[in-house]
C-alpha cells in the first residue's frame, strides 16, 4: 500500500481507533451494559406479564438501543478534540467526510453491532415471540448506522462544548424519531401478522441517502464549529 | 449599478438595516393589528357556525394560520441560514436567529388550539396522528436551534452552527406538510388550497384568508423588532451603536 494516498489515510484512522478502543475495551461494554439495564427496567415496573411484555418488546429495545448509542455519541469526536488530532483531520489533504466516515464506520461498528448481537438477549429478557427476531435484527441493522451517521452530524455541531450531553439528546432525538417509528413498526407489523417489508425499504432508502450525504454535512458541521 | 439590486446591498449593512427596520415597525405592526382585528371580527361574527361543529371550529382562525406560520417560519430561518453559510451575510445570520423564537411560538399556539379544538370534536386532547407528531418534532427542532444558538459563546459561530442544524432539519417540512396524504390518519386533509378552488365556503374563507395575512405582516413585525434589538448587541462596539446612546458626558459617570 502506498502511503500518502487517500486509501491509506482512511486505513490508518480505521486502525488508530480500534486500536485506541481495544486499549480501553472495558469501556467499550458499557453501552450494552446501559441497553440490559433499561430493557430489565420494563418488566420491574409493568410486572412480569409474558403478553404484556412481548406486546412492547420490539419498541423497547429500538429505544433502548437508541438511547444507548446515543450516550456513546457524546465521546465520538472528544478525545480527538483535546489531543488536537481532530484540527490535524480537518487540515489534511484527503478529503474531510471521507475520514469522518470511517470514524462513524468505527463508531458503528464498536457500538451498534455489539447492540445488535445482545439484541437476541433483550428480545428473550421481554419475550418477545422468536420468529420475530429476524424482523428486529434487520430493523436495527438498517436504523443504527442512520443514528450513527445523523448522530454525527449533531456531534460535529456541539464538539467544543464542554457539557454537551443534554443539548446533543436535544438536537439528535427530533432528526431521529422517523427511525425509531419506520423500525419500531416494521416489528410491530410482522408481530401483528401484517407486511413489513415498506417500513424496512424506507429504512433502507433513507439509509443510502444518508451514507451519501451525512458525512459531508459532518464535514461542514466540523468546519464551522472549529474556526 | 440597478438601484433595486444596490438597495437590496445597502439593506445587508446592519446600521442602514436598523434604520430600515425602525421605519416599517409602526406601520407593521398598525397594519397587524387592523387586518388581526377585522379578521377576527369576520371570524367570531359574520362567519355561520359549522352545521355539524357548531362554534368550536371557530378555534381554527387561529390554529390554521399559526400552522402555516409554523411552516413559514422554518423555511424563512432555513434560507437565510443557507444565505448566512454560502455568502457570509451577518444581517442573515440575524434574521434567521431572530425567527427561531417566533416560529417556536407560532408551532406551540397551533398545537395548543390543536389540543384546544380537538377535545371537543375528535375527544381527545392528543392523539399520534402523523400531522400532529410531525409538528411536534417541528417544535423541538425549533428548540434544538434556539438551544444550540445559545449554547455557543461566540454569537456569529453560534448563529452559523444553528443555521446548518436548521438546514438538517429542513427534511421534516414536507413531512408535515404531505403527512395528511402519506398516512391517512385522523387529521383532516387540507381544504385550502392556493392553486385551484378550495373546499370551504367563501364565507368561511374570506377572515381566514384575512387572519392568515395579519399573522404574515406580525412575523416580520416582531422579526424586525426582534433583530434590531440583536444587532445593537452583536454590534455592541461600533460607532454607529455609540451613535445612538446618549453621549457618555451627560450620564452620571
Amino acid at each position: 500500500m502506498k502511503s500518502g494516498t487517500t486509501t491509506s489515510a482512511c486505513l490508518a484512522l480505521l486502525r488508530r481507533d480500534l486500536l485506541l478502543l481495544w486499549r480501553r475495551r472495558g469501556d467499550a461494554l458499557n453501552p450494552m451494559l446501559f441497553a440490559v439495564i433499561v430493557v430489565a427496567l420494563f418488566p420491574f415496573a409493568l410486572g412480569p406479564e409474558t403478553a404484556v411484555l412481548a406486546r412492547i418488546a420490539a419498541g423497547t429495545i429500538f429505544v433502548a438501543v437508541l438511547l444507548a448509542m446515543l450516550l456513546s455519541l457524546d465521546a465520538l469526536f472528544r478525545s480527538d478534540l483535546e489531543d488536537g488530532s481532530l484540527e490535524q483531520l480537518v487540515l489534511s489533504p484527503h478529503p474531510l467526510s471521507l475520514l469522518l466516515g470511517c470514524k462513524v464506520f468505527v463508531h458503528w461498528l464498536t457500538t451498534a453491532l455489539p447492540l445488535i448481537l445482545i439484541a437476541p438477549l433483550l428480545a428473550q429478557l421481554l419475550s418477545l415471540p422468536p420468529n420475530m427476531l429476524p424482523v428486529l435484527l434487520v430493523a436495527l441493522a438498517l436504523a443504527t448506522p442512520l443514528l450513527s451517521l445523523i448522530g454525527a452530524v449533531c456531534v460535529a455541531l456541539t464538539v467544543g462544548m464542554r457539557r454537551s450531553g443534554m443539548l446533543l439528546t436535544l438536537l439528535v432525538l427530533p432528526l431521529i424519531v422517523p427511525a425509531l417509528i419506520f423500525g419500531a413498526g416494521a416489528c410491530n407489523a410482522a408481530q401483528d401478522g401484517l407486511a413489513y417489508s415498506a417500513p424496512l425499504l424506507w429504512l433502507a432508502a433513507w439509509l443510502v441517502l444518508s451514507l451519501v450525504l451525512a458525512p459531508l454535512a459532518a464535514a461542514a458541521a466540523l468546519k464551522i464549529s472549529l474556526t | 449599478m440597478n438601484p433595486l439590486l444596490l438597495w437590496f446591498h445597502k439593506l445587508g449593512s446592519p446600521p442602514y438595516f436598523y434604520r430600515f427596520a425602525g421605519r416599517w415597525l409602526p406601520w407593521l405592526y398598525a397594519l397587524a393589528l387592523i387586518s388581526g382585528c377585522a379578521g377576527f371580527y369576520g371570524a367570531l361574527f359574520t362567519a355561520p357556525a359549522d352545521y355539524q361543529q357548531g362554534d368550536s371550529f371557530r378555534i381554527l382562525y387561529v390554529h390554521v394560520p399559526c400552522a402555516w406560520m409554523s411552516l413559514f417560519a422554518y423555511l424563512f430561518m432555513a434560507a437565510n441560514g443557507f444565505v448566512a453559510l454560502v455568502w457570509r451575510i451577518k444581517l442573515s445570520e440575524t434574521l434567521a436567529m431572530a425567527s427561531a423564537p417566533i416560529g417556536a411560538a407560532f408551532t406551540f399556539i397551533t398545537l395548543v388550539t390543536g389540543s384546544l379544538w380537538g377535545k371537543p370534536t375528535w375527544g381527545t386532547w392528543w392523539t399520534w396522528d402523523a400531522r400532529l407528531t410531525s409538528e411536534l418534532v417541528l417544535l423541538f427542532l425549533y428548540f434544538g436551534v434556539i438551544g444550540l444558538y445559545h449554547a455557543i459563546e461566540d454569537r456569529r459561530q453560534a448563529a452559523r452552527a444553528a443555521a446548518f442544524l436548521a438546514l438538517v432539519g429542513i427534511v421534516n417540512l414536507p413531512i408535515v406538510h404531505y403527512s395528511v396524504i402519506w398516512w391517512n390518519t385522523l387529521h383532516q386533509a387540507q381544504t385550502v388550497s392556493l392553486l385551484g378552488p378550495s373546499k370551504i365556503a367563501p364565507s368561511m374563507l374570506w377572515p381566514l384568508l384575512t387572519l392568515a395575512f395579519a399573522t404574515h405582516v406580525y412575523f416580520f413585525a416582531s422579526l424586525l423588532a426582534r433583530t434590531r434589538v440583536a444587532l445593537l448587541e452583536l454590534e455592541s462596539g461600533k460607532d454607529w451603536v455609540r451613535a445612538l446612546l446618549p453621549s457618555p458626558e451627560t450620564g452620571h459617570g
